[in-house]
């Protein structure tokens, strides 16, 4: 078992449907043709790595890295924490996770976001960070506040934080979204409702973690994200057949 | 009944949305002065040895509309066909890329090196191709392809080889249209519909 290994093909059927009428901008933004399928090849079993030292102290803290320390977001303080395995269950270390969300009000630092609730001088609204040798990760951010968006009439989006993950291999590379445990709007959300399993939809639900709050400063949440795995043989380097 | 068979389930993808940027490339979406730099801002360094080439493109919806709001990311082996990572890998190349398509035109550039073929397993050897990896909003779980190119030999590349279909190979071949300089449009639906991966 190498890094080189192949990778396991990925389930599909724990994805998102790419073509989903409720989530109207899917409709033309999905391949209506099948995907190609074929086994993993060097260029998806290797990928980007990524240096702690490209760190800065703040990046993993959004409630002081866009004033880089100089004074607070607003919102509830929270920890997010958790691990990045892969389907055999090992941590992926060193790994490069990164975070981007709204701020307390449900507004986004962009052009394009103009939904009036105000932007926070203190709130830039991405992070970084990179496990450490067992697949750690945490950040410390403010609750992301819920917005309405432009779908059906009267859309509105969950509290959630994205998470983009890279792992070790091209093919791992996994964008996906973490929401918050008790909130009623992930039932009525249409991007939520693209992984079709609830049972899946669930894995992306972070619990409230007391055990890893602290008193009078943050609530915590866990979230634990898996990645594809590579397939562990020792025939992958004979000649097709032997 | 039977033992558990004890593997873990990958975690479900979610739309990357409209403000992708703000996380992965967030001085080029205005949020300026979290990191010192956006991520991936060149997949090579100076002095990296090959070709220089530059892509354009754009990537367009299922009714023909240049997409605004799309990231790209590629990864790609040295002028040699070796990943970076692996032993003997050009130092300056560091194969990965992030960029955007322009908020006003759509259109995105890569500039890279051109990259070697590259050898896989059981002798299979992969014309020189960039890999490709698209989020927008609208696109539930991010979509593979490759960059092939015209002026390679691309008659005996294993995945090329698969396409039933032989006019859709030419989706993932991007054209020449100067000196080190290509074209290569993505197609999300319909006609010319770009052949996306799963692999």
């Amino acid at each position: 078992m190498t890094d080189t290994a192949a990778l396991m093909p990925r389930r599909r059927e724990v994805h998102p449907d790419p073509y989903y009428t409720d989530y109207k901008t899917s409709i033309t933004r999905s391949p209506s043709l099948p995907l190609l399928s074929m086994e993993s090849t060097p260029s998806e079993e290797t990928g980007p790595r990524f240096g702690h030292n490209m760190l800065g102290a703040l990046d993993n803290n959004l409630i002081s890295n866009y004033s880089q320390g100089k004074a607070l977001a607003v919102g509830e303080r929270i920890r997010v924490h958790g691990r990045v395995l892969d389907e055999l269950g090992r941590p992926v270390p060193h790994t490069l996770v990164e975070i981007w969300q709204a701020n307390a009000g449900g507004r986004y630092r962009h052009i394009k976001d103009t939904y009036f609730a105000p932007l926070d001088p203190n709130f830039g609204g991405c992070g970084r960070t990179i496990t450490d040798e067992n697949g750690h990760y945490e950040f410390m951010t403010i609750r992301p506040g819920a917005y309405p968006w432009p779908n059906r009439a009267n859309d509105w989006r969950p509290m959630h934080i994205h998470f983009s993950i890279f792992g070790h291999a091209f093919g791992q590379r996994l964008i996906s979204q973490m929401y918050f445990q008790g909130d009623p709007l992930i039932d009525l959300c249409p991007i939520a409702a693209t992984v079709r399993d609830r049972s899946q939809l669930d894995r992306l639900v972070a619990p409230l973690d007391m055990q890893n709050s602290r008193g009078m400063d943050y609530l915590a949440y866990k979230f634990d994200i898996v990645l594809r795995g590579r397939r562990q043989t020792m025939f992958e380097n004979k000649p097709e057949g032997m | 009944m039977t033992q558990p068979l004890d593997i873990m389930v990958e975690t479900p993808s979610q739309t990357a949305g409209p403000y992708v940027h703000i996380g992965c490339i967030p001085t080029f979406a205005g949020v300026e002065g979290v990191y010192p730099e956006d991520l991936g801002l060149s997949p090579i360094e100076d002095d990296a040895q090959g070709e220089v080439i530059t892509i354009v493109g754009s990537i367009y919806d299922g009714t023909g509309w240049a997409m605004r709001d799309a990231m790209f990311e590629s990864w790609q082996a040295d002028a040699a066909g070796v990943y970076p990572g692996q032993d003997g890998a050009d130092p300056k190349v560091t194969g990965f890329c992030r960029f955007a398509a322009d908020k006003d035109t759509g259109e995105f550039t890569l500039r890279t090196i051109k990259p070697g073929s590259v050898k896989g397993r059981n002798g299979q050897v992969f014309a020189p191709h960039i890999s490709i990896w698209i989020v927008a909003r609208g696109i539930n779980i991010g979509l593979n392809t490759r960059i092939y190119f015209d002026d390679e030999d691309n008659s005996a590349d294993p995945l090329l080889a698969r396409i039933e279909q032989r006019p859709r190979v030419d989706t993932l071949i991007a054209k020449k249209t100067g000196d080190g300089t290509y074209r290569f449009d993505i197609r999300l639906q319909g006609e010319g519909e770009t052949v996306f991966l799963d692999l």
